[in-house]
C-alpha cells in the first residue's frame, strides 16, 4: 500500500507547504498549498521559485483542484504538483492527465490497483497536460505533425 | 450514422472491464455501498425504490436497427420485458440486478453503445433535434457536432467532478425541437459569411429554479468550439456553488454573477484556452460529417397517399412530418397509448420498431425528448404498411403534440426522490381527453408532469404543466400554464393552490374550456394564454 506516490525523477520535496496567503506575503517559502476556493493564478508570478504545489481535495467530489492543476501547468509550472486529501484510485488517471505528478492520499492506495487504473485506457479523447496524443491526433497524424 | 473506429471501441470496451472490476469489488465486500455509489453513478446505475435502474446513453437520440434490437433483447433478458425512453433521449431499465450490469454493458458495447456519464456530476449525453438531417429548415445536420462533443466530453479529465450535472444540446433549425435553451449549454448552429458556427446559450435548466438560457456568444467558429466550451466549463467548475446542491447548476452561477460577468470571465479564459491546441483539426469534424452524409434517396417516388381508411388518414395527418427529400416522410411513433405509461415500450415493440427501421427507414431511428420515436427516412408509399404494423403492436396512437402526448417522469411508482405519482395521473388525463375529435379540437397542447420539484417531467416547459408535491403526507398537484421548451421558450406560471389527483384533471378541463371559448382564429392554447393572461383561467378554476 502506498502512502505517497511520485511519478517524478528524484526526491520529493520535503518542505512543509504554507497557505497561499502566507506564501504571497513572504519571500522564502518554496512549497505552497492551494485550497479548493483559492485562486491558483495568484501563484503565477512566483512559479520559478516554487518547488512543490500541493492541491488539497477535502472531498473527492470537489473537482476544483483539477482546474487549479491545469492552470498552473498551462502557465508553465514544471515543479512537483501534488494532490493531497481524499484522493482515490478512481481519480488517479484524471489527476495525472491534469498534470499532477505526486499523490499523498488520506488513505493509502493499493499499488496494483493504481497500476491497473493507469494502464486501463490506451486512448484518450482530449488534449490535456500529460502529453498523451488524443484520438483525433492519431486519426489525423498529417495535421498534427506537419 | 456514426460508426466506431478501433479507438472508440477500445475506450468503450475498457470501460466495461473497469466497471466489471468495480462491481466485483462491491459484490465481494471490498467496496462499501458508500464507496461504490460514485463509481456506479458515473456509469448510469442508480439504486431506486425497488431495484437498480440502468440508464443507457443514446447519443443525440440516433439509433440503428441493430442497436434498437439489442435494447429489446436486453429488456427481455435482464429486465421485466420493457424499457423506458426518457426526456433526454436515453433509455432506462428499471429492474436490473447489480451482478448483471457488467454483462449488459458488454452486450451494449457489441453494438457501439454504452452508459458512460448518463449520471453523476459530469457532462451528460449530448442531446439534439430528432429531425436532424431530414428537417427542411436546418442549416446543417447538428449531429456531427454532437458526436464531436460526445467524444470530447467522455472521461474529460478536468470536468468529471463538476458542482453538478451538465447537459448540452445542439440544434440547427429555427424550430427548436430539443428544448435547447433549457440546457446548461445550448448550441444553435448558424451560418455567418458562408461559415458554420454556433450561437452559445448558457445557464438554462429546469429543476427547482427554472431558467431560460441567455445568449452568451453569437458566434463560435467550428474549429474553436472545443476550446470555447472548455472555457465555459472551467469558469463553472471553479466558481459554481458547491455549498448547496440545489444551487450548484450553472444557471445559478450565471444568475448570481450576471450574464455579462459570466461572459467576461469566459472570454478571458477563452483567450487563453484557444492558444493551447485543444481543438481537433477541422478534418476530424469532416471525418465525422462523412458518417452523416445524406443517404442515397430514390428519385421519382410517388407522393400519393390513399386516404380511404379514416384511421390511417388521421394517423398520417398527426404523426407524419414533411421530409426534405421528395417522396419521403418522417414518421413519428407515439409511445403514449391512452392507457399506457408515457415513454415505455415492451421488448416486442422495441424489436418491431427495429425491424421497421431496417426495412423502411434506411436502418435509422430516433428518440425524441418528448419520449416518442421517429422513423426519419420513410417512403410515402410505405406509410400504409408501417401504419398497419404499428397498429397491430399498439403503437399507432395519433396524438403527437396533442393533450394526451404527455411527458411524465417515472414518479413515485419508481423514483426514490418523487413526492407524487406521475403515471396514474397521466393515465387519468389521457382517459378524460381520450376522444380523438376532442384532442384534435384542442390542437397543439403540450402537457408535462413532474412528480417532484426536480422537474424531470419538464413541467415548467409545458403549455400545461403539473407538479406533484407532498402536502402533509398527501399527494397534491400544482398546475402551471404558459411554459414552452421550443424556440419561443418560456416558463410556466403557477395558477394558485394545488389540487387532488381528480381535482387537477377537472381543473385542466376548465382551462381547456376557457381556451376553446376565447381563442382567436388559428391560435394554439399557448398563444391564447399569452394573449389573455392568467386571470380568466384562474377565475374559471377557482372562481
Amino acid at each position: 500500500m502506498a502512502e505517497f506516490l511520485s511519478f517524478r525523477e528524484g526526491e520529493a520535496g520535503q518542505e512543509p507547504a504554507v497557505t497561499v496567503e502566507a506564501f504571497t506575503g513572504q519571500s522564502n517559502a518554496t512549497a505552497v498549498r492551494i485550497e479548493p476556493g483559492e485562486e491558483p493564478r495568484e501563484l503565477l508570478p512566483y512559479l520559478d521559485r516554487l518547488s512543490v504545489v500541493e492541491v488539497n481535495f477535502p472531498a473527492y467530489g470537489d473537482g476544483r483542484g483539477y482546474s487549479a492543476a491545469r492552470i498552473l501547468r498551462e502557465a508553465g509550472y514544471s515543479g512537483e504538483l501534488r494532490a493531497v486529501g481524499d484522493v482515490l484510485v478512481d481519480q488517479i488517471v484524471a489527476m495525472r492527465r491534469c498534470g499532477f505528478d505526486s499523490f499523498r492520499p488520506n488513505k493509502p492506495l493499493d499499488d496494483a490497483a493504481v497500476e491497473r487504473a493507469l494502464n486501463r485506457y490506451s486512448d484518450v479523447y482530449q488534449k490535456a497536460i500529460d502529453g498523451r496524443a488524443p484520438v483525433w491526433a492519431k486519426r489525423h497524424p498529417e495535421k498534427i505533425n506537419g | 450514422m456514426y460508426r466506431y473506429d478501433s479507438y472508440d471501441q477500445s475506450i468503450v470496451d475498457a470501460r466495461v472491464e473497469e466497471f466489471r472490476d468495480q462491481v466485483q469489488r462491491r459484490l465481494t465486500g471490498q467496496l462499501t455501498e458508500d464507496q461504490f455509489k460514485p463509481l456506479r453513478l458515473m456509469n448510469g446505475l442508480y439504486l431506486q425504490l425497488h431495484a437498480y435502474m440502468l440508464r443507457v446513453a443514446i447519443p443525440y437520440g440516433t439509433l440503428s436497427g441493430r442497436q434498437m434490437r439489442k435494447l429489446g433483447e436486453i429488456a427481455r433478458k435482464y429486465d421485466r420485458g420493457y424499457g423506458h425512453f426518457t426526456t433526454r433521449q436515453n433509455l432506462q431499465y428499471n429492474w436490473i440486478k447489480l451482478g448483471d450490469a457488467p454483462d449488459i454493458l458488454a452486450e451494449l458495447a457489441t453494438v457501439e453503445m454504452h452508459a458512460i456519464q448518463t449520471s453523476g456530476n459530469c457532462i451528460r449525453n449530448i442531446s439534439s433535434d430528432q429531425y436532424a438531417g431530414v428537417a427542411a429548415d436546418e442549416v446543417t445536420d447538428p449531429r456531427p457536432w454532437a458526436e464531436l462533443l460526445r467524444q470530447w466530453s467522455s472521461f474529460h479529465p478536468e470536468f468529471t467532478y463538476l458542482p453538478r450535472k451538465f447537459k448540452i444540446a445542439v440544434v440547427a433549425s429555427e424550430d427548436d425541437r430539443a428544448a435547447m435553451r433549457l440546457h446548461d449549454i445550448g448550441l444553435k448552429l448558424v451560418v455567418r459569411d458562408g461559415a458554420i458556427g454556433a450561437e452559445v446559450y448558457a445557464g438554462g435548466g429546469m429543476g427547482r429554479t427554472p431558467m431560460v438560457a441567455p445568449l452568451i456568444r453569437d458566434f463560435v467558429a467550428e474549429d474553436e468550439i472545443v476550446s470555447y466550451l472548455e472555457a465555459c466549463l472551467r469558469v463553472y467548475n471553479r466558481h459554481g456553488r458547491r455549498d448547496n446542491k440545489y444551487k450548484a447548476r450553472i444557471k445559478i452561477l450565471v444568475h448570481e454573477i450576471g450574464v455579462d460577468e459570466y461572459r467576461r470571465q469566459v472570454e478571458e479564459e477563452f483567450a487563453h484556452m484557444r492558444t493551447l491546441g485543444l481543438n481537433p483539426p477541422v478534418e476530424e469534424l469532416d471525418r465525422i460529417r462523412a458518417f452523416f452524409a445524406p443517404p442515397a434517396y430514390e428519385a421519382g417516388l410517388s407522393k400519393e397517399i390513399d386516404r380511404s381508411d379514416p384511421g390511417f388518414a388521421l394517423w398520417v395527418d398527426r404523426q407524419v412530418a414533411a421530409h426534405k427529400a421528395p417522396g419521403y416522410a418522417i414518421v413519428n411513433i407515439s409511445l403514449k397509448p391512452l392507457t399506457g405509461i408515457p415513454g415505455d415500450a415492451s421488448a416486442e415493440q422495441i424489436e418491431l420498431v427495429a425491424d421497421l427501421a431496417e426495412r423502411y427507414s434506411l436502418d435509422e431511428l430516433r428518440v425524441t425528448h418528448a419520449q416518442n420515436l421517429v422513423l426519419p427516412h420513410v417512403k410515402i408509399a410505405d406509410l400504409p404498411a408501417i401504419w398497419q404494423a404499428l397498429d397491430e403492436a399498439g403503437l399507432a396512437e395519433a396524438n403527437l403534440d396533442l393533450i394526451t402526448d404527455i411527458i411524465a417522469c417515472p414518479g413515485l411508482d419508481y423514483c426514490a426522490l418523487a413526492n407524487a405519482r406521475s403515471i396514474p395521473l397521466a393515465q387519468k388525463i389521457a382517459q378524460r381527453f381520450a376522444a380523438a375529435e376532442r384532442q384534435a379540437e384542442l390542437g397543439e397542447l403540450k402537457l408535462k408532469i413532474s412528480g417532484c420539484i426536480n422537474a424531470c417531467g419538464h413541467h415548467h416547459a409545458g403549455h400545461i404543466g403539473i407538479l406533484g408535491v407532498d402536502r402533509k403526507g398527501v399527494e397534491n398537484f400544482q398546475l402551471l400554464l404558459g411554459g414552452s421548451g421550443a424556440e419561443d421558450a418560456s416558463l410556466g406560471q403557477i395558477t394558485g393552490p394545488g389540487f387532488s389527483e381528480d381535482g387537477v384533471v377537472d381543473a385542466i378541463e376548465k382551462v381547456t374550456d376557457i381556451y376553446l371559448a376565447q381563442r382567436s382564429e388559428g391560435e394554439r392554447f399557448l398563444d391564447t394564454y399569452r394573449r389573455i393572461g392568467m386571470k380568466p383561467f384562474k377565475e374559471a378554476i377557482y372562481g
